[in-house]
């Protein structure tokens, strides 16, 4: 009975010694650098930063051909760290963080067809450029929220994507994704934002969506000079000069209003 | 010549040919029309009159805009109430003339005929077909006269009329060989005159036989040879056809040209008829208008520009709320929501269908059968391509040849776990091409680009 036992261990033994002896004197020296830059990388391989990954951008990094701050994804304490292990400065980017900018969900914008496909928005721009009956509405298939590495997307029962600020690092794939352009990359700080993307005129707009924006211009007279534009019958933020949070009480439409939504539930709580 | 060949894969749909009793009738006068300036394939046509303009029945409203491309003419005499973007077959909004008919419907003054086209000069000839706005009438809508006039390196050695017809439901080429047989065979001589072939082949699926019987009475004496061939599914996609009838195949990303055919549908064949013999450019077509939910279903010839409305209309209006409208056949046809869409040069169909006919699939895993890839007229493999296409791996799909793909639509119908396989390849195919032309808009000029 002892016999196998031995002959194992042995055996183990005899590999654990040959694996020591190879790394000993044949392995070749890791960088440390690269493994404490690794360390500190989100590890979310989205490819924000323009490289394959976060390993991809850490060698690039340990090897002195990127700098560092070009991930969206990473916090500022991170960038920080790894600059200091580079012995660079890094620029203090603005963070991002995406929005979808519609309001349109089922309760209120209407929709031309029954849709019975490929449930995913980019298939559904093949027919009939989506059955939303806004050309400029978020079709809410949630092509976005599977594109995101991050489950910062959430579709609501009422089929409209919504982000979430705190989990969203701003990596921009989403934007990439939806076929509509509806997603916009905009700074953290701004506190206020447009959720509607059509230009058309109020009355138009109001057949087939209640709840986009009609062009008033209150806020526009409410806010300061040049902090928000119109395009067309379209509110839109400068988003050099944001106006100020109280603002958004002046819409009629409530479109103009705080990106902050209720904190997503963690998977496992919505699996209990 | 006496043998068919078999293509490789296709499928037997339910034939459902409601409307092939009915004779073709012609359809009223509507107040208005709706003419989209791009009815082809290529560059849309360039308007050429003003809103408020008077115009007549056949005068040429927008002209050409390109070489590949076709000018348009005015189905009616009347106004031109405005030219704004209206709602097309695949939803997007394109730019159309609105006319409103004065109800006199007076005509033009007519291109002069060429009654002696046997002796007249073809380049005449094939600039009379441009001019009339003859396009494909099979589907793609094709420019006739570019066809019709091949690049100087490729020789054209057979002619192939098409009245395969093998879109189920639709009756509107069958009931055109039945009435107008000797027109269509005027039309397909003057193309093969102007192409210079001596070997036509009328390609006709036996589901047909009186239209074979008619359409081999009036080829007598003529140099045509009328080949009844077997019915199967998509046997009218111009590549099966050639393959069907002589056995070429067209190489990948090939032309019909590159093996020495060219294939004309009897719809077309007929609209170069009227353009060369009598002078009539093409603002009017023969369109199916059928389904179970409509009361009478039938063959219209309807003016272009009619609306989905006023044409099923024409069929009696329906009898139970249809679940489903389709422009074309069932298996290559868009489905629509609005009736304000008009009829084009290319609506060979108008399809209703009743809720009972329509099933809701549920998309399931793939159980690799293989089905998919004994139908699949093109030889590909639609379950491993919408694996691929489901994971967004389009290069590799662009390796597996998914632009080859006819959207036969041959693979979905079969699926037994109701994939929506010709949709994933679709959006593959407008995926790449959007790719590539992003990538061709980078590239700058007099730069070769890979």
């Amino acid at each position: 009975m002892f016999t196998p036992i031995l002959i194992l261990t042995a055996i183990g033994l005899f590999i654990a010694f040959a694996v020591a002896i190879i790394v000993r004197y044949f392995g070749m020296p890791e960088d440390p650098l690269k493994q404490q830059i690794t360390d500190l990388m989100p590890g979310a391989n989205c490819g924000g930063c323009g490289f394959a990954g976060c390993g991809a951008y850490a060698t690039a990094m340990a090897e002195g051909k990127a700098k560092p701050g070009k991930c969206p994804s990473m916090n500022s304490e991170n960038a920080a760290k790894i600059a200091e292990l580079l012995g660079v400065t890094v620029e203090k980017s603005e963070p991002m963080v995406a929005i979808v900018c519609c309001s349109g969900d089922d309760n209120t914008a209407s929709r031309n067809a029954f849709y019975n496909g490929v449930n995913n928005c980019r298939d559904a721009m093949q027919i009939d450029a989506g059955t939303k009956s806004c050309s400029y509405g978020c079709l809410g298939l949630g092509s976005c929220a599977n594109a995101c590495p991050f489950h910062a997307i959430e579709m609501t029962p009422q089929h409209l994507a919504v982000v979430h600020p705190e989990l969203c690092t701003g990596c921009g794939k989403c934007v990439d994704t939806c076929p509509k352009n509806i997603i916009k990359l905009v700074p953290r700080s701004a506190k206020i934002h447009v959720f509607c993307s059509s230009p058309l005129r109020g009355a138009e707009k109001r057949k087939v969506c209640k709840s986009g924006c009609i062009g008033c211009q209150k806020c526009k007279k409410a806010a300061e000079e040049g902090q928000i534009e119109m395009n067309g019958s379209l509110a839109v933020i400068n988003y050099e000069n944001p106006p100020a949070a109280e603002i958004a009480s002046q819409c009629p439409t409530h479109v103009l209003r705080s990106n902050e939504t209720t904190p997503k539930k963690s998977k496992e709580e919505t699996n209990e | 010549m006496n043998k068919s060949y078999q293509f490789y894969g296709g499928v037997h749909p339910a034939q459902q040919k409601l409307a092939r009793k009915s004779a073709i009738a012609v359809a009223p006068l509507f107040p208005f029309y709706t003419v989209p300036l791009s009815m082809h394939i290529g560059a849309p046509a360039k308007p050429i009159v003003k809103i408020g303009d008077k115009v007549l029945r056949g005068q040429m409203i927008a002209e050409a805009g390109g070489f590949v491309s076709a000018p348009v003419h005015s189905p009616t005499s009347g106004t031109i109430k405005d030219i704004k973007p209206c709602l097309g077959v695949t939803g997007v909004k394109t730019p159309c003339f609105i006319i409103e008919s004065d109800g006199e419907d007076k005509e033009y003054e007519r291109m002069k005929p060429f009654s002696d086209w046997q002796e007249a000069d073809p380049k005449k000839i094939l600039s009379r077909i441009a001019e009339a706005g003859v396009v494909g009438m099979g589907g793609a809508a094709f420019p006739t006269a570019v066809k019709l006039s091949p690049p100087p390196g490729k020789k054209i050695d057979t002619l192939i009329l098409n009245g395969i017809e093998c879109e189920p439901c639709l009756t509107d080429d069958h009931r055109l060989m039945l009435e107008k047989a000797k027109e269509i065979l005027i039309g397909i001589q003057i193309s093969a005159r102007i192409l210079g072939v001596k070997t036509i082949i009328l390609g006709i699926e036996k589901n047909k036989p009186d239209a074979v019987e008619v359409m081999t009475e009036q080829a007598k004496d003529l140099p045509i040879t009328v080949f009844p061939l077997n019915v199967r599914y998509p046997q009218g996609a111009e590549k099966q056809l050639i393959f069907a009838l002589t056995k070429r195949k067209v190489p990948t990303g090939g032309l019909p040209m590159d093996v020495g055919c060219v294939v004309q549908n009897v719809a077309s064949a007929f609209a170069v008829y009227n353009a060369v013999y009598k002078g009539i450019p093409l603002y009017e077509r023969v369109t199916t208008i059928t389904g179970t939910p409509l009361v009478s279903p039938g063959n219209w010839h309807l003016r272009i520009g009619t609306s989905f409305a006023d044409a099923i209309r024409l069929a009696g209006g329906v009898k139970e709320d249809p679940a489903k409208i389709i422009s074309g056949g069932p298996m290559m046809g868009f489905s629509v929501y609005s009736l304000e869409i008009p009829i084009t040069k290319n609506s060979s169909g108008i399809l209703l269908m009743s809720p009972s006919e329509i099933t809701q699939f549920q998309s399931k895993s793939c159980i690799h059968c293989g089905r998919c890839n004994d139908v699949c007229p093109m030889q590909l493999m639609p379950g491993i391509l919408s694996t691929q296409i489901e994971n967004e791996c389009f290069d590799l799909s662009e390796n597996w040849n998914v632009l080859n793909c006819l959207d036969c639509g041959c693979c979905s119908y079969i699926c037994p776990a109701g994939r929506p396989l010709v949709q994933h390849m679709r959006r593959a195919k407008a995926e790449i091409m959007a790719k590539r032309k992003e990538a061709k808009k980078d590239t700058p000029k007099g730069k070769a680009s890979k």
